[in-house]
C-alpha cells in the first residue's frame, strides 16, 4: 500500500437546495460551498461540524448520493461527478457508507442477511452458492452470529445494528468507507466497541475512512487529519494535532472550548 | 446491552461456525405470513364470512328458495319468520333471503373488482410521483388533487353517464374515482420511505432505480395500500347502490344489496324496517370483514408481528 497518494478529492463543492414550487424555484438555501479537501489513501480523515453545518451533505456528495450543484469529486482518478449512471454504479463497489441511524438504515421488511448479501450479488463478487457463506463470515467477523442472518432489523439492538451496518458496508470489499456519525446514536460503552471494530477492520483491509462527526474526542481518537465545517464552509483543515493544539480559526477554538474535559478514566 | 453484545461475541462458536451455518433454515416468508394471519382471530373469522358469502353467491341458483325477481303481491311486506320466507318479503312480495343470496353476486363483485383494478394503477402513480418527485411528481399529484375536488359520486355519475349504464361500466367508473385516493395513500408512504437511509444504502450498493422501487419501496408501501383498499370495499357496495338509485348502476329489479337497502327506505317509516335493515346488516358485516382482513394482512406483512 502506498501511503500518501490521494484517494478521494473534493474541489470547490457546492450544494444549494431550492424548494421547488409550482412556478419556478423558490427560496434557496446554501448547504455547502467552497469545500476543498483531499483524503489520502489509508488515512482516516475527520469532518467536524455542528449539526446543520453541511457535513452530511458533503459526505453524500462524495459518494454521489446527493448531486453537487457545482464542484468536482475525484475518486482514484475517476471524475465521480461526471460518471454515467452505469459507470457510477460500478464505482460504488469501491466506496461504501455506514449510517448514523441504524434503525432506518435497514429495510424493516427484509432479513438482514439478505441485505448484507445485496452488494455481493449486485457487484457479482462471488458465485451465487457462496454468497451465504460469505455473509456468515462477515457477520461473525463483526461480532454477530451466523443464525442472526435470517432475523429482521427490529430484532437487533442499536449496537448490533451498527455492526450489521458495517458488515453491509464491507460486503462489497470497498477501499473507501464513509462513516456518517457512526456512534452518535449509541451509548458510550457500545461506542467504544464499534470504534475498536472499525480500527481493527481498517488495519486488516487497508481502508481509507472519512469520519463525519460533531464529537471532537472521536476525531482525536480516530483521525490523522481533519477539517472543520461551519455553516457550509470549511474554516480550517490540517493534521489533527495542529487543529487541537494550534487552532487557527475562531470557530475551531469555540468548538474546542465547548468540549467538556473528560474525567480521567 | 453491553453485556449482550459482548456475550454474543463470546458465545459465538467460531469453531462450530460451519455447522451452525449449515443448520440455518431459511424461514420462508409466506409461511411466516400465514402463521401471523392465522393468529389473528378476527381476520380468520372475517375470511370465513367472506368465503361463505362468496360461495352462497356462486351457488345462488341451488340455494335460493325462490326466484329473486318474482314477487307475490298478496304477501308483500310480511315480516321476519313468515312461514316459508325466513327473512320476510319486500314491498313487491319478493323473498328477501333469495334476493340476498343472489345479491351477493352483484355486491361482492362491485366491492372487490374496482379496488383490485385501481390498486396497481394507484401503486404505480403514487410510487413514481413519490419517489422521483420534482416537478413531474408535483404535477401528477396536482392533477389528482383536481380529481379530489369533485365529489366521488358526482365524478362516478359523470363517468358512468359517458360510458352508459351497466354493472361493468359502474365498476369502471368507481375504480377510476378511487385511483386518486389510493394513489395519495401510496404517494405519502413513498415520500416517507424514500427519505429513509435504507434506500440510500441500496443506492450506495449500486441498486438501479427499478430495484429500489421494486425491492425496497414496494414492500413498505403495500401495507397502507392494503388497509386502505380493503376499507374501501364496503364503501363500494354503498356507492354502487347510490349509482343504481340514480339510474346509472345495477338496474332494478336486479337484487343488489345496496339497491335492496334503498328499496326498503320507502317503506321504512311505515313500520316495515326489516326490508332495509336486513340487507343493510349484510353490507355492514361484509364491510367489517373486509376491514378486518385488511388489518390482518397488514399485520401479516409486518415482520414485527411475524416473528414475535
Amino acid at each position: 500500500m502506498s501511503g500518501r497518494d490521494v484517494l478521494v478529492q473534493a474541489q470547490d463543492l457546492r450544494k444549494v437546495y431550492a424548494k421547488p414550487t409550482l412556478f419556478g424555484t423558490g427560496e434557496e438555501f446554501v448547504a455547502v460551498q467552497g469545500a476543498t479537501f483531499d483524503v489520502l489513501r489509508g488515512e482516516t480523515f475527520g469532518l467536524i461540524g455542528e449539526s446543520g453545518s453541511g457535513k452530511t451533505t458533503i459526505g453524500r456528495m462524495l459518494l454521489r448520493l446527493v448531486e453537487p450543484t457545482s464542484g468536482f469529486v475525484g475518486f482514484d482518478g475517476h471524475d465521480v461527478t461526471r460518471l454515467t449512471p452505469k459507470g457510477m454504479r460500478r464505482l460504488r463497489q469501491r466506496m461504501q457508507i455506514v449510517f448514523q441511524d441504524s434503525g432506518s438504515a435497514f429495510n424493516p421488511r427484509r432479513a438482514v442477511g439478505e441485505q448484507v448479501a445485496f452488494p455481493m450479488r449486485q457487484f457479482d463478487l462471488c458465485p451465487k452458492n457462496e454468497v451465504r457463506d460469505r455473509v456468515v463470515d462477515l457477520l461473525e467477523h463483526v461480532g454477530l452470529r451466523a443464525d442472526q442472518a435470517d432475523r429482521y432489523p427490529h430484532e437487533f439492538s442499536g449496537g448490533q445494528r451498527q455492526r450489521l451496518g458495517i458488515a453491509r458496508a464491507l460486503a462489497s470489499e470497498p477501499e473507501f468507507l464513509l462513516l456518517d456519525e457512526p456512534t452518535s446514536a449509541l451509548d458510550v460503552s457500545v461506542q467504544a466497541q464499534i470504534l475498536n471494530l472499525l480500527q481493527q477492520l481498517q488495519e486488516e483491509r487497508h481502508l481509507t475512512m472519512l469520519l463525519i462527526t460533531h464529537n471532537l474526542a472521536l476525531v482525536q481518537h480516530m483521525c490523522d487529519r481533519a477539517a472543520v465545517l461551519h455553516h457550509g464552509e470549511l474554516v480550517e483543515s490540517g493534521p489533527v494535532d495542529d487543529i487541537f493544539h494550534k487552532p487557527q480559526n475562531e470557530v475551531t477554538r469555540r468548538l474546542l472550548d465547548a468540549v467538556l474535559e473528560p474525567v480521567a478514566a | 446491552m453491553t453485556s449482550t453484545t459482548l456475550g454474543q461475541k463470546v458465545v459465538s462458536p467460531v469453531a462450530a461456525g460451519d455447522t451452525v451455518a449449515a443448520q440455518i433454515k431459511s424461514r420462508s416468508r409466506p409461511a411466516l405470513m400465514w402463521r401471523a394471519l392465522r393468529r389473528d382471530k378476527a381476520a380468520v373469522v372475517s375470511i370465513g364470512i367472506l368465503v361463505f358469502l362468496t360461495l352462497v353467491a356462486v351457488f345462488a341458483p341451488l340455494l335460493a328458495p325462490y326466484d329473486p325477481l318474482d314477487g307475490d303481491a298478496s304477501q308483500r311486506l310480511e315480516g321476519i319468520g313468515t312461514p316459508g320466507h325466513l327473512l320476510g318479503l319486500d314491498g313487491q312480495g319478493r323473498d328477501i333471503l333469495s334476493r340476498l343470496i343472489y345479491g351477493g353476486r352483484y355486491s361482492l363483485t362491485v366491492a372487490v373488482l374496482p379496488v383490485l383494478a385501481a390498486a396497481p394503477i394507484a401503486l404505480l402513480i403514487g410510487m413514481f410521483a413519490g419517489y422521483f418527485g420534482g416537478r413531474t411528481g408535483n404535477a401528477v399529484m396536482r392533477v389528482l388533487d383536481v380529481l379530489f375536488a369533485f365529489p366521488v359520486v358526482l365524478l362516478a355519475i359523470a363517468i358512468a353517464a359517458v360510458l352508459g349504464p351497466g354493472l361493468a361500466n359502474v365498476m369502471l367508473a368507481i375504480g377510476i374515482t378511487m385511483v386518486p385516493y389510493m394513489a395519495r395513500v401510496v404517494y405519502t408512504a413513498t415520500v416517507q420511505e424514500s427519505a429513509k437511509e435504507y434506500v440510500e444504502a441500496a443506492r450506495a450498493a449500486g441498486a438501479t432505480q427499478a430495484q429500489i422501487l421494486r425491492q425496497q419501496l414496494m414492500p413498505n408501501v403495500m401495507s397502507p395500500l392494503v388497509v386502505y383498499g380493503t376499507s374501501l370495499c364496503g364503501l363500494m357496495i354503498v356507492l354502487a347502490a347510490g349509482l343504481s338509485f340514480l339510474g346509472v348502476g345495477v338496474t332494478p329489479p336486479a337484487p343488489d344489496w345496496g339497491v335492496m337497502t334503498s328499496d326498503g327506505r320507502s317503506v321504512l317509516l311505515e313500520g316495515y324496517g326489516h326490508v332495509a335493515t336486513i340487507p343493510g346488516l349484510v353490507i355492514l358485516v361484509a364491510a367489517l370483514a373486509f376491514n378486518l382482513i385488511g388489518d390482518g394482512i397488514r399485520d401479516a406483512l409486518d415482520p414485527h408481528k411475524q416473528t414475535s
